[in-house]
């Protein structure tokens, strides 16, 4: 059990009754080899699932399970309507005019890939030789290659914002790089790596000048900062459920209903259609011309528990909580000699995942080194090979909070890296 | 977890002070290998003289169990006959997939008898066979190409 520690008091606007939340995640009690308590601090990697989601899912195998839409017994009206009623909860926590803009896919890739596919289809939204998509150097990969697949296969352009020395998008040529030709603009809302939060609406505005369609992909925006698909900018908008405390296998495409019904079908089966013959089909209407086969049906009212319960506790709260305890950990950050950021050293202009640097260990040997004593997170590329390459490093150490973690873990953490850098002989 | 029973000193000695480090001519043949979860990369060449391995030469950059990798398995191959290093190869993965229930031969794996402990952490055997991969890659290249020269002579 990790105790407040005395510094809590001293730190504003931690979640009030956080020990109380603790014991909403029955993993947080875990112990790991040698009897350690677990830090978890690898959320932006996968965020741990409180009980409520668990026993959501667990209630709905045990006493509603059957397949939907097709069933026509009771079992098959309440799976139906309990994975209907998740779309809703979805649909609210993003502030969504419409619940039928809510495609549930099984990742955020998939939402990102479902987008980029179908727009080298003929159709009002296709991208044609000549045409510009315009990506960002901190994109994860999965907002990077579903471009780069699009634009190789249309003849089409891709081109990107750099990153500033701070770890910000460099928009100071904005408007040579986002032009009249340009039909995409697609990036970030928060980076996974950088922690970067960038600004959306912003970019949104020119690219709208252009005409191009605004995609966001909202992973580490979503489960720290309140969503609002219509104040935000974005046309289209992809988050994935594992990373918002509900369960891997389900993520979200949310999509302005006209555009979402401009695009031809992505993956075609049962459930996506409107009629079948053997020469053609006619399909659906959104959301379920997107949902091709049997969806994640679980998956889908385990995140509809989980929104429910980010919403109870308030994604403003949760926000505040995450700049609190990030700002804590960069000012840990910074009193040990050898630790470099990447990113903005400013906890109100980022999110909770700061990676780092260790002068003379290398962050396989940082992190394994930390996991000896209980403590998980990240090393590598993250997933963001290109903003690696950008600040001349081959991988880093990244360290991600979220709703449940205190400033004693933070303390774990701190005493861990000047362990391994004792260790390990440096500094 | 046992930190120490994975970074022997004789492991962390590679990594400070790595042997035959760079890249050096003549080589028949050069890979690239990269370990695409965690981004550890090595460029390796290897130069054979008829049926021994004259020399291995590499950059690398990557964790201290791949860097000691590399620098104990250049020491075990150079200057010895392929197949000799290809049993060396055999033997070290063999010790990495054993769980730690291998006992590994002194004699033939030297240096190697260091990596293990490593065979107990799942996530890091990548890291330790990444330059042997590569040694094996390169040595299959510069084979054919010694080969083909041979028969055109």
């Amino acid at each position: 059990m990790v105790s407040t520690s005395s510094t809590t008091g001293a730190l504003s606007g931690l979640l009030p009754g956080l020990e109380v939340i603790r014991k909403d995640f029955p993993i947080l009690e875990r112990r790991l080899s040698g009897d350690l308590p677990l830090v978890y601090l690898d959320s932006a990697n996968t965020s741990q699932k409180p009980q409520c989601v668990i026993d959501a899912m667990v209630d709905h195998l045990e006493r509603h399970n059957a397949n939907v839409a097709r069933a026509m017994h009771q079992l098959g009206a309440e799976s139906s309507a309990a994975f209907e009623e998740a779309r809703d909860k979805v649909a609210r926590f993003l502030n969504a005019p419409s619940r039928d803009e809510i495609v549930f896919t099984k990742n955020a890739s998939e939402a990102l890939n479902l987008v980029a596919n179908t727009m080298a289809w003929p159709g009002p939204l296709e991208v044609t030789a000549g045409d510009r998509v315009v990506i960002t150097e901190m994109e994860h990969h999965s907002n990077i290659v579903p471009w780069q697949l699009l634009t190789e296969r249309k003849g089409a352009e891709l081109r990107w914002f750099g990153l500033t020395d701070d770890g910000h998008l460099d928009l100071s040529d904005i408007d040579s790089v986002i032009t009249e030709n340009t039909k995409v603009v697609s990036l970030t809302w928060v980076s996974n790596m950088l922690g970067t939060i960038n600004p959306v609406a912003e970019i949104a505005r020119r690219a709208h000048e252009v005409g191009a369609v605004v995609v966001v992909d909202a992973s580490q925006a979503a489960p720290q900062l309140p969503v609002d698909v219509q104040a935000s900018g974005a046309d289209f908008l992809a988050f994935t459920g594992h990373k918002v405390t509900g369960p891997t296998g389900i993520g979200v495409l949310w999509g302005k209903a006209d555009l979402l019904g401009q695009l031809p079908p992505f993956l075609g089966g049962g459930e996506m259609i409107e009629t079948v013959s053997m020469e053609r089909s006619t399909y659906a209407g959104i959301p379920h011309r997107f949902e091709a086969g049997t969806p994640p049906i679980v998956e889908a009212v385990g995140l509809g528990a989980a929104v429910d319960y980010l919403t109870e506790i308030g994604l403003d709260n949760i926000h505040r909580h995450e700049q609190a305890v990030t700002g804590y950990l960069l000012d840990g950050l910074a009193g040990i000699e050898g630790v470099s950021v990447l990113g903005p050293t400013d906890p109100t202009l980022r999110g909770g995942a700061v990676s780092f640097e260790l002068a003379g260990v290398h962050p396989h040997d940082v992190a394994q080194t930390l996991d000896a004593r209980g403590i998980a997170v990240r090393a590598g590329h993250h997933c963001a090979k290109p903003a690696h390459k950008r600040y001349g490093v081959q991988s880093s150490t990244r360290a991600s909070s979220y709703l449940y973690t205190t400033p004693a873990e933070i303390d774990a953490l701190i005493e861990g890296i000047n362990y391994t850098k004792n260790y390990f002989k440096v500094g | 977890m046992d930190l120490d029973s994975l970074y022997q000193e004789i492991i962390l000695d590679h990594y400070r002070s790595p042997h035959n480090a760079g890249l050096r001519d003549p080589f028949e043949a050069e890979v690239h290998h990269v370990n695409p979860t965690c981004g550890d990369e090595i460029t390796l060449r290897v130069h054979l003289d008829g049926e021994t391995v004259s020399d291995v030469s590499y950059d690398a950059e990557g964790c201290s169990i791949s860097q000691a990798a590399a620098s104990v398995m250049t020491d075990l191959v150079i200057g010895q006959p392929v197949a000799k290093a290809f049993a060396a190869h055999e033997a070290f993965l063999e010790l990495m997939q054993g769980r730690g229930e291998v006992e590994p031969d002194e004699d033939v794996l030297e240096d190697g008898i260091a990596f293990a402990g490593v065979s107990k952490f799942p996530a890091r055997i990548k890291c330790a066979l990444l330059a042997w991969m590569a040694f094996k890659d390169a040595t299959a290249q510069a084979h054919t190409v010694e080969t083909s020269t041979k028969e055109e002579a």
